[in-house]
């Protein structure tokens, strides 16, 4: 592997760019007291780790709770002269059923561009008239812009200021139901407006890590009280953006930017689930979306491609941009992995790339080339471990 | 004799042959190990090959021969339990041992007051 960093011994991945300095989410001074190590991402300054270190901040976040810091995500209000109005001129931009979201649930979607690629994936959820996005923070600027540029005269989209946390874990529920009972009657993907140690709260049941949790949004200078009300509780550990990668990663959930992009459409990266029949061909509401032609051909035909996990059949963990090879020896590359590392509830690397539909079968072999040497890899079934949300 | 290198790694020299391995500061930096790939007994390095890989959850970083010679051990215990090489990197933790080429080229390394005292 070639040299890349002055620093081999110090981790490689911390962006060296130059860049003005980063926002400090509303929780900053919890994480310096915490002992958190504070990295830039997406423009913020955010905890990769706190001192437990990531592979325990995984772990409880599987067996017990994490409470997690994700105020650099988005949240983006549409709103218009009605919900059905705001909803309709959001499904020219979302493949996704909006007009059918019922009051206090959310949907997973993406917003796609015209060559059928994926510009961001997000949540869509209807409190009342009103429609919150939840977007990534490298692409929220970018999405603001897009919804502005696009939504008809009289639909309004707008950044809400505050904070964002995300508990999550078994012990989840128990934890926050402590301080908000009425979080206990959510089902998965329904959100709810309450109130948490008397700050306005809207809490929705659902997160990044397969588990069963909950993300809060609370008032900026509200958020801290209510953290280390959380963190009180001897169940919950605060975990940073290292194990949250890893415990996504396991779930088999995309990060956009690595395994989603506007290279990638959604039906090869296997988020076709969320486009519903009526946004299909045929369908009552049939495409009316930015690369819908592209999109709703794949669906029919079938992806030439399929972002598939992949189970490294070493230790070694083989990491995003690896080359991909059908066979042990020769041939060129078929495909590249977009995710991968190691997986602390597995004990084991894993990865996710896309392979030929061909190949992307599980339990066949294919090969990582890393530091010069093919490894075998099997293809595997997603999610590596299994979601346990809260259906109901 | 311990010598430090810009790149965050030790090395200890008795006679002609010299242990490797990260220093503290590297393994708190790195955090959690969970995978050590370590040279084979024989392998000639020259001074700035990659010589070892320690990857964290997150990332894969390299370790390159501070020094030219032929590695002589490797510790096993660090292939088994990265663990061990984050709890005690300049004890029990340390990586292979190399028979130098120069025994003189340990001069030109940072003492343990120098390496403190550079900026990390």
């Amino acid at each position: 592997m070639p040299p890349e960093s002055p620093h081999p011994a110090v981790e490689r991945d911390a962006p060296a760019h130059a860049s003005p300095a980063p926002i400090e989410t509303p929780l900053h001074a919890l994480h310096l007291r915490l002992g958190a190590r504070m990295v830039p991402f997406a423009g913020h300054a955010m905890p990769l780790h706190y001192p437990a270190g990531v592979l325990k901040e995984h772990l409880r976040a599987r067996e017990a709770a994490g409470l997690f810091d994700v105020s650099h995500m988005g949240r983006i209000v549409v709103t218009a002269g009605s919900g059905a109005e705001a909803a309709a001129a959001l499904e020219r931009l979302i493949p996704i059923d909006i007009l059918g979201l019922p009051q206090g649930r959310q949907r997973y979607g993406f917003l796609t561009d015209e060559a059928g690629g994926i510009r961001d994936d997000l949540m869509v959820a209807r409190l009342d008239d009103r429609l919150i996005l939840v977007v990534n923070a490298a692409n929220k600027a970018a999405d603001l812009a897009h919804l502005r540029a696009n939504l008809p005269g009289g639909v309004r989209a707008a950044e809400l200021p505050g904070a964002l946390l995300a508990l999550q874990g078994p012990r989840a529920e128990a934890s926050l139901a402590r301080l908000a009972p009425d979080v206990a009657a959510l089902r998965f993907m329904e959100v709810r407006e309450t109130r948490i140690l008397g700050a306005p709260a809207t809490v929705s049941r659902s997160g990044y890590t397969g588990e069963d949790g909950f993300e809060i949004a609370l008032p900026a200078d509200e958020a801290e009280p209510v953290a280390e009300a959380l963190l009180a509780d001897p169940d919950v550990l605060p975990v940073g953006l290292g194990a949250r990668d890893s415990l996504r990663l396991e779930a088999g959930l995309c990060l956009h930017g690595a395994d989603i992009d506007r290279d990638t459409d959604p039906v090869e990266a296997g988020l076709a689930f969320a486009i519903p029949p009526a946004r299909r061909r045929g369908g009552v509401r049939e495409g009316g979306f930015p690369g819908a032609e592209r999109i709703l051909g794949a669906l029919e035909r079938g992806p030439e491609r399929r972002r598939v996990g992949l189970l490294p059949q070493g230790r070694a963990p083989v990491r995003a941009g690896a080359p991909l090879y059908a066979a042990e020896a020769g041939g060129e590359p078929v495909g590249h992995v977009t995710s991968g590392g190691f997986g602390p509830s597995l004990g084991a690397p894993v990865a996710m790339g896309y392979l030929p539909a061909s190949l992307a079968e599980p339990g066949r072999t294919v090969f990582a080339e890393l530091r010069g040497q093919r490894l075998a890899l099997a293809v595997a079934r997603l999610p590596f471990v299994p979601a346990r949300f809260k259906r109901g | 004799m311990l010598r430090f290198t810009e790149d965050h790694e030790w090395l200890k020299r008795e006679g002609d042959v010299a242990t490797v391995g990260i220093t503290a500061h590297a393994a708190e930096q790195l955090g959690d190990l969970v995978f050590i790939e370590l040279p084979k007994i024989g392998a000639r390095l020259k001074k700035g090959d990659a010589a070892a890989v320690v990857e964290s959850v997150k990332a894969a970083s390299d370790v390159y021969a501070p020094v030219s010679g032929e590695v002589t051990e490797i510790n096993p215990a660090a292939v088994d339990d990265p663990g061990s090489v984050a709890a005690d990197p300049q004890g029990a933790g340390w990586l292979y041992r190399i028979r130098l080429d120069d025994p003189a080229a340990l001069d030109g390394l940072m003492d343990e007051a120098a390496y403190a005292a550079m900026p990390k």
